[in-house]
């Protein structure tokens, strides 16, 4: 059963800049949340706490906690490597790697952590996370090509299928339609809204509609100007957040008077 | 040293465009200057082979034994007697265990100073790795034989000793100094610098968003790197290894003073044996006569051809993967 | 935070946690109730903490194999007869593993013995370098003087302390630099060829042979020399020779530096000179160059850096000499290198100490020159790169 996030005073840090400052946030568990805002306001550097993929720049580090079900991600004795096991991340180009096959990325992730409980085979772990990535009818007979000879949507559908081989709780999505065609965004939004069944999605857009479309909850941050720190400003259902924003800001980056 | 593609690229603007041609005379003349230039970088390389080849001639014709499988090397005796069994072996089984020591440790440092090593040093560790190819080889000689070989020598004991039930590391002469693995050891630390620069360059060039995917699979920092970088750096490390392997062949000096006189075949690498191409010109060129230096001269045009082989075949393997690499 | 003990055994994760004050709309989610959405067993996969070892634990390990080395020291009790550095170290990457292995499984105990493999390849780098320019320095003070700079080595003999390099560095000087007045100008203009001008198969090859010059060994420049120059007898054995044996060495450095700057130059630089009438030769002579320029300079500068040290084509072309020759067209002319070579052979201990002398001198040339194309490179450096 997938998870809930709550992230609890989260100050992020690039070395001793404060990037993003004081976030307070819960994401219900198998729903889709979108984090939105301009340019620069951080929401991606939040994702990427999330999974604390953010510490893999030198001298980067926060303080609060990410809450996995209760649980501190960032607690004494937490392994990153597992932490990023358990939440996976979706990149905004699609990325599978060019010396393997299609077969081969979707199993990448299993190959480092041989989980001895789970009993099917590797074919079937295979089909079973393309079919959940929607996009096993389309690669079913050429497996054993290169991962790079897709398109780039079905390349972006190949980084979920790997993404999920490893049964993560959690789905980290940063802006994984902004390099792809309309066709190919909107079969990968069709697949988000499946996904949420088995997992907690969060998904980082530059696209208000596409939030509209896809997210139950909306999160707008934004920063009080250049060089200081990023904050959440609101949080809340996507429908109300787009009709009924509390905060101005919310209302004006909504209206795209900036952004 | 850059790996940079033979492709002109498409940046540089258009000679026949808007000045109209090189129609001008001042254009004709820069034209013409400059492609004499590149013209003469082809004639020099071709030079070298016709000429080398030319005055290797008469030491072949005049050889009685043949000049591939014979050892010994008295090109100046009567009838002459020389062939480059010894030095091919020399030549190549100094730069096999160079080669062996070099590279593993070559690719260690370009993945600590591209993937360990903190950000801002990386162009200080670079250039201080890359010291080590400014010394000159007459240097690596002169230290080698002083100050490197007293420490060499209980190595190869103790090789000797635990080991010594693997053939090559056997001592049978306890001759310690002077050794084929001393040469290659040397050998090892010259061409260091060179494996590692080109392994750093093409390590660097892995995009970020295949290190990204892996780290966020879960993987460790080593698994990430057997994960994303060395099959997408896979052709790269070839390539460095074949231009250390190139260095190797042509060094002079450097073998010249380490490895010894004695001249045969010796696959114990603790004893000494063999001699490299290279030295044995050196060595040799002095005191040799006019069949004699005919005879380096064809030695020398055998070494030109392996060591042209060794760094075409390292540069095409770089070249290849541009065509089947699909990734941008 | 919840407790993991249930975790292990694969018992359902127990859904009161309590929320602390996140801003929420939602209420806390609904309870698994014995049913498990997907298959039991990942429940375990929220095992997050591993074990890890604590941040002192690789230092307590270093001290210990640093003990355990010098106990093997102490007491020369030998360990398959390995010296107590060895011992230390083995100890260290074993214990270490080892350690690692039990408390944290065996995928970090890998990625720590590849950390510890890594950094010890780095270091092995350092220990040559450091120990040839310690030994080096050491060695080459003790016979610099006043005297060793400005003498030669005329009437000095081998056995007898005295003598200097003064003509040695003067034959490096000169064929040097007719190296570099001969490979400088054509290195820049094929460059200016393969940049500006070249399209096509010509070009490519050219670029294709300027790789594979870089390639070439040393001495086989040297017999070239020889053997189309010598033994044709356009030129005798000299420094002249030297210098055109050099230059087939620098010329492929000089043209991959110089194109490699030339194409930083942005070609709007280029297009703009171009269209105010200004004729292509012009804009490459007077725009083009002049922006590389700091780039050209520190090729050559490396170029020479290279070649300033290579005994074996010398050894070829010139003759050995005792005496200063600032002539560079006819007779034996000596330089730096051949004469750490010619003094190593000597054999004499005086001999070799003038050896190291000259080792010294020629490492200093060099590595000035070295360092100095890095500094300009440093300070000029366009910064398109």
């Amino acid at each position: 059963m997938s998870k809930q996030i709550d992230l609890v005073d989260l100050d992020i840090y690039y070395g001793d800049f404060l990037a993003v400052e004081g976030v307070n946030l819960t994401v219900k568990a198998n729903s889709v949340m979108s984090f939105i805002g301009p340019s620069g306001c951080g929401k991606s550097t939040v994702l990427r706490s999330i999974n604390r993929m953010h510490e893999v720049i030198p001298g980067a580090h926060v303080k609060g906690a990410v809450n996995l079900d209760g649980e501190n991600l960032y607690g004494p004795n937490v392994d990153p490597v597992l932490v990023r096991r358990t939440i996976g991340m979706v990149f905004q180009r699609p990325n599978p790697f060019p010396t393997m096959s299609i077969a081969e990325n979707v199993i990448a992730g299993l190959k480092l952590e041989k989980d001895k409980k789970r009993k099917e085979s590797m074919d079937e772990i295979v089909e079973k996370s393309l079919r959940g990535a929607n996009l096993w009818e389309e690669v079913k007979d050429r497996l054993k090509r290169p991962g790079a000879s897709l398109s780039g949507g079905q390349q972006q559908r190949l980084c979920i299928a790997r993404a999920i081989a490893v049964e993560p709780q959690v789905l980290l999505m940063d802006e994984p339609c902004s390099a792809l065609d309309p066709i190919s965004t909107l079969a990968i939004e069709d697949l988000i809204r499946e996904l949420k069944d088995r997992y907690t999605i969060i998904i980082v857009t530059h696209n208000m509609q596409q939030a509209g479309r896809v997210s139950d909850d909306t999160a707008f941050f934004n920063l009080s100007g250049i060089g200081k720190p990023g904050h959440l400003i609101e949080v809340g259902p996507t429908a109300q957040i787009f009709s009924h924003p509390e905060h101005k800001q919310t209302e004006d980056y909504i209206a795209g008077r900036f952004g | 040293m850059a790996t940079t593609s033979h492709e002109p690229t498409t940046t540089r603007a258009d000679p026949e465009g808007i000045s109209g041609a090189a129609v001008r005379r001042g254009d004709r003349t820069f034209l013409g200057l400059s492609t004499g230039a590149g013209l003469l970088v082809l004639v020099v390389m071709a030079a070298i082979a016709v000429f080398l080849v030319w005055k290797a001639i008469p030491s072949i014709q005049a050889d009685s034994a043949n000049f591939f499988t014979e050892g010994q090397w008295l090109p100046d005796s009567d009838p002459p007697v020389f062939g480059i069994a010894v030095l091919l072996f020399g030549t190549l089984w100094t730069s096999i265990i160079a080669l062996v020591i070099a590279v593993p440790i070559g690719y260690g440092i370009a993945l600590f100073i591209a993937f360990y090593a903190q950000r801002r040093l990386a162009s200080t560790l670079a250039f201080i790795v890359d010291l080590l190819a400014a010394v000159p080889s007459i240097i690596f000689g002169l230290w080698g034989l002083y100050n490197f070989m007293p420490y060499v020598v209980p190595f190869s004991q103790w090789l000797s000793e635990y080991l010594g039930f693997i053939p090559i590391f056997a001592n049978s002469q306890e001759l310690w100094t002077k050794s084929i693995l001393m040469a290659g050891l040397v050998l090892a630390i010259m061409i260091l610098p060179t494996v590692s620069a080109i392994s750093r360059e093409v390590f660097v060039q892995v995009p970020r968003m295949h290190v990204e995917a892996a780290l966020a699979l879960g993987a460790t920092r080593w698994e990430m790197i057997r994960m994303a970088v060395f099959p997408f750096s896979r052709p790269g490390m070839i390539s460095a290894a074949m231009l250390g392997l190139g260095r190797a062949l042509g060094e002079t000096i450097a073998v010249a003073l380490i490895l010894s006189a004695a001249f045969e075949i010796n696959w114990a690498i603790t004893e000494p044996g063999g001699n490299s191409f290279a030295a044995n010109i050196a060595l040799k060129w002095g005191e040799a006569g006019e069949v004699g230096r005919s005879a380096l001269i064809a030695s020398g045009l055998v070494l030109f051809f392996i060591t042209l082989v060794v760094n075409m075949s390292a540069r095409w393997v770089i070249a290849r993967r541009k065509d089947f690499s699909g990734a941008n | 935070m919840t407790d993991l003990s249930g975790l292990r055994s694969g018992a359902p994760v127990p859904d009161t946690t309590p929320h602390s004050g996140p801003v929420t709309s939602s209420e806390a989610p609904p309870p698994n109730a014995g049913g498990r959405q997907n298959r039991g067993d990942s429940a375990d996969s929220l095992h997050l903490t591993g074990n890890r070892l604590p941040r002192w634990a690789p230092w307590v390990i270093a001290a210990g194999a640093i003990i355990l080395g010098l106990l093997v020291q102490v007491t020369g009790i030998t360990v398959v007869g390995l010296a107590p550095g060895f011992v230390a170290a083995f100890a260290f990457l074993l214990v270490q593993t080892a350690t690692s292995w039990t408390v944290e499984g065996r995928r970090h105990a890998t990625d720590r013995l590849a950390t510890t493999l890594i950094y010890t390849t780095f270091v092995l780098a350092l220990v040559p370098l450091l120990w040839i320019l310690i030994t080096v320095i050491a060695k080459g003070l003790s016979v610099f003087s006043p005297e060793f700079f400005t003498s030669t080595m005329r009437n000095v003999n081998p056995r007898a302390e005295g003598g200097g390099i003064a003509h040695a560095f003067l034959g490096t000087l000169e064929q040097v630099g007719i190296a570099a007045l001969i490979a400088v100008p054509i290195g820049v203009l094929a460059a200016v060829y393969l940049v500006e001008f070249g399209k096509g198969r010509f070009a490519y090859w050219i670029s294709f042979f300027v790789d594979v010059m870089t390639g070439i060994p040393s001495i086989v420049a040297g017999l070239f020399i020889y053997t189309a120059l010598i033994l044709t007898g356009v030129l005798e054995q000299s420094g002249l020779a030297a210098g055109l044996a050099l230059a087939i060495l620098m010329l492929p450095v000089i043209v991959r530096a110089t194109e490699e700057m030339l194409r930083i130059v942005p070609n709007e630089l280029r297009e703009g000179a171009l269209a105010l009438g200004v004729p292509k030769w012009k804009v490459i002579l007077r725009i083009v160059i002049p922006t590389a320029i700091s780039g050209i300079i520190t090729g050559v500068m490396l170029a020479v850096a290279r070649v300033a040290g290579e005994t074996a084509p010398l050894l070829l072309v010139t003759f050995l000499a005792q005496d200063m020759n600032p002539n560079p067209a006819t007779g034996s002319q000596a330089s730096l290198p051949t004469f750490v070579w010619d003094q190593i052979s000597r054999g004499t201990p005086a001999s070799i100490d003038r050896a190291w002398g000259g080792a010294l001198a020629l490492i200093l040339f060099v590595l000035v020159m070295y360092a100095g194309a890095r500094i300009i490179a440093k300070i000029y450096s366009p910064k398109a790169r």
